[in-house]
């Protein structure tokens, strides 16, 4: 019996090899094309690899970095993830924290409104939002936080309320009684017991912002700013021949980052979406 | 305790409620108002009344997206559960390197809706030219199973880690009970594990019906709706009636369909809250 459920598993190990390699498929048929010259890449050649005359070494690397301004996108769209994610972690942990411990109806009406607006399609406001973000001057990447903490608002104080409705209220009475103002008895005892959602909540709201396309599109400004999703969306946007090769290149750079991030952060990572998901 | 800490409220609620203002309630308030104007920019809204809503209605592109989008929705919905479901059973085995394929199962959740659009319609495109087969922007029944193999590529690895998270809860005593009382391997999955994984069933369903609902990037970058709105999702239409289309009737109209748009999917919520709720009820 034992021994009949040990051939099964390796069994089952050498499937799951051979159906990891497919899945890992797509990212390696993207690279494979970087490689190549312009004129190489064509529809029906995708999956063959680049031989010695189509072989373009890291031209298209040099390309997407130098012409088509990938470290630029780089840069802004990670200054736009830090800082949004920064921004959500302190005030809405804040907020959800005043929520929970005053129970008033002001404050129901909007923990509410928060959940509702976890809801709501962001197709609903684009219009409009971009509209106000113009007015407000918002429409800048050193601004973006202010939008992002106000639609990424109801995903997190969700999560934090849910965690801090746990969180036994005798300390916070005690440093209270104590002598601490209301801001230090939070950061010295309700921050940093926080930690585990905390680490959920960016993880969600990171993986959300650092991909998000359509909201950066609609606010920032194009000829100035864009954000990696937007500088791969331009190739196809622009009208004329697609450079496939510099598009590939700019892929594989997109997705390095994401890789790496992944493969350091990968215990918090998948943490993080699990408990999202227990809570979400 | 309350009142000490309700005099800090400028400190506490302020920078988020402010940027909750500007980033949500007036956009959408705002939003509600123009669906039932003529606009071309905020300042130029003229009253109409439910007249963008009748057109949003009568638009051939605006039903077929939905009606395409609901078929979507089914099809991604069972294969991503069905397929995310038998890779967790599978991962939470004794195999070797269970590690390492839930590691490759994940990554593709971490890669934008857009890069990931464009890596399929290259791969997929390749294929079918292949086959000799039409191309993905010439081909309906095409661009729609490209997004959901698309679909399931990226989301099955999410929904395996929630149901792994799910089989690891469940005692192993319960498991080795039904075993003892002779339970076939089959009769302990549909018996024991299923009952058992529940909730996390209702999490995953939900998840999938929400982001199959609200799907905008990957179906921008793999077809752009093509040929001629066939492959139009009800997001992908609703941007498309903004942005795409000249003439001074379509905003109120695309703003009328965003409204639409937002109550199914507020629906869905509902309903899904209430199914959640009648479980923890009966546990």
């Amino acid at each position: 019996m034992k021994r009949k459920t040990q051939r099964a598993n390796c069994l089952w190990s050498v499937v799951m090899t051979i159906v990891c390699v497919l899945y890992l498929y797509p990212i390696f048929m993207v690279l494979m094309n970087s490689l190549k010259v312009e004129n190489a890449i064509s529809t029906s050649t995708a999956f063959e690899l680049p031989t010695a005359e189509t072989f373009a070494g890291l031209a298209n690397y040099e390309n997407a970095i130098s012409v088509q301004g990938f470290l630029s996108s780089l840069f802004y769209t990670t200054f736009i993830t830090v800082t949004s994610v920064l921004a959500i972690l302190i005030f809405c942990s804040m907020f959800a924290w005043y929520i929970t411990r005053v129970n008033t109806k002001v404050t129901k009406a909007l923990y509410l409104l928060c959940a509702f607006s976890m809801v709501v399609p962001f197709q609903m406001v684009m219009f409009t939002l971009s509209s106000i973000a113009d007015t407000l001057k918002l429409n800048t990447p050193w601004v973006l936080w202010i939008i992002y903490l106000g639609f990424g608002a109801g995903l997190a104080v969700f999560m934090f309320c849910g965690f801090m409705r746990s969180v036994p209220i005798d300390m916070e009475e005690a440093s209270l009684i104590d002598g601490c103002s209301p801001l230090q008895t939070y950061f010295y005892i309700v921050f940093p017991l926080l930690r585990p959602t905390m680490i959920s909540v960016a993880v969600l709201e990171a993986m959300w912002i650092w991909n998000d396309y359509l909201l950066p599109t609609l606010i920032l400004d194009l000829e100035n700013y864009k954000t990696i999703s937007m500088l791969i969306q331009m190739f196809r946007g622009s009208y004329g021949r697609v450079e496939m090769g510099p598009m590939m290149a700019c892929i594989m750079l997109a997705i390095l980052p994401i890789i790496v991030v992944y493969l350091v952060g990968q215990k918090y990572i998948i943490k993080g979406v699990v408990a999202g998901a227990v809570k979400g | 305790m309350q009142k000490a800490i309700k005099r800090y409220w400028p400190i506490f609620v302020l920078p988020t409620l402010a940027a909750f203002i500007i980033g949500f309630i007036i956009p959408f308030i705002q939003g509600v108002y123009l669906a039932f104007c003529q606009f071309t920019t905020v300042r130029d809204a003229t009253f109409n009344g439910i007249s963008n809503f009748i057109r949003a209605l009568s638009d051939n592109t605006f039903t077929h997206a939905f009606w395409y989008n609901c078929a979507f929705v089914v099809v991604t919905t069972i294969a991503i559960n069905v397929g995310g479901l038998v890779v967790a059973l599978i991962l939470t085995k004794a195999i070797r390197g269970r590690n390492i394929f839930r590691t490759v199962f994940f990554m593709p959740n971490l890669i934008g809706g857009i890069v990931l659009g464009y890596i399929w319609q290259i791969l997929l495109n390749c294929v079918l030219s292949l086959l000799e087969r039409p191309l993905l922007n010439l081909d309906a029944t095409a661009g729609f199973w490209g997004l959901v193999i698309l679909m399931c590529w990226q989301q099955i690895g999410y929904m395996m880690i929630i149901y792994v998270a799910g089989l690891q809860s469940i005692p192993d005593t319960l498991v080795e009970a039904a075993e003892i009382d002779g339970a076939t391997r089959w009769q302990t999955f549909w018996r024991v594990k299923l009952p058992m994984l529940m909730p996390s069933i209702t999490i995953c369903l939900f998840l999938t019906i929400t982001n199959s609902f609200k799907l905008f990037d990957q179906n921008m970058a793999l077809t752009g709706g093509q040929p001629a709105h066939q492959s139009e999702l009800l997001a992908y239409n609703i941007y498309y009636t903004f942005y795409g289309r000249s003439g001074p009737q379509w905003r109120g109209i695309g703003q009328a369909k965003a409204v639409i748009f937002c109550a199914i999917v507020v629906v869905i919520a509902l309903v899904q809250l209430r199914l959640t709720r009648r479980r923890e009820v009966q546990q």
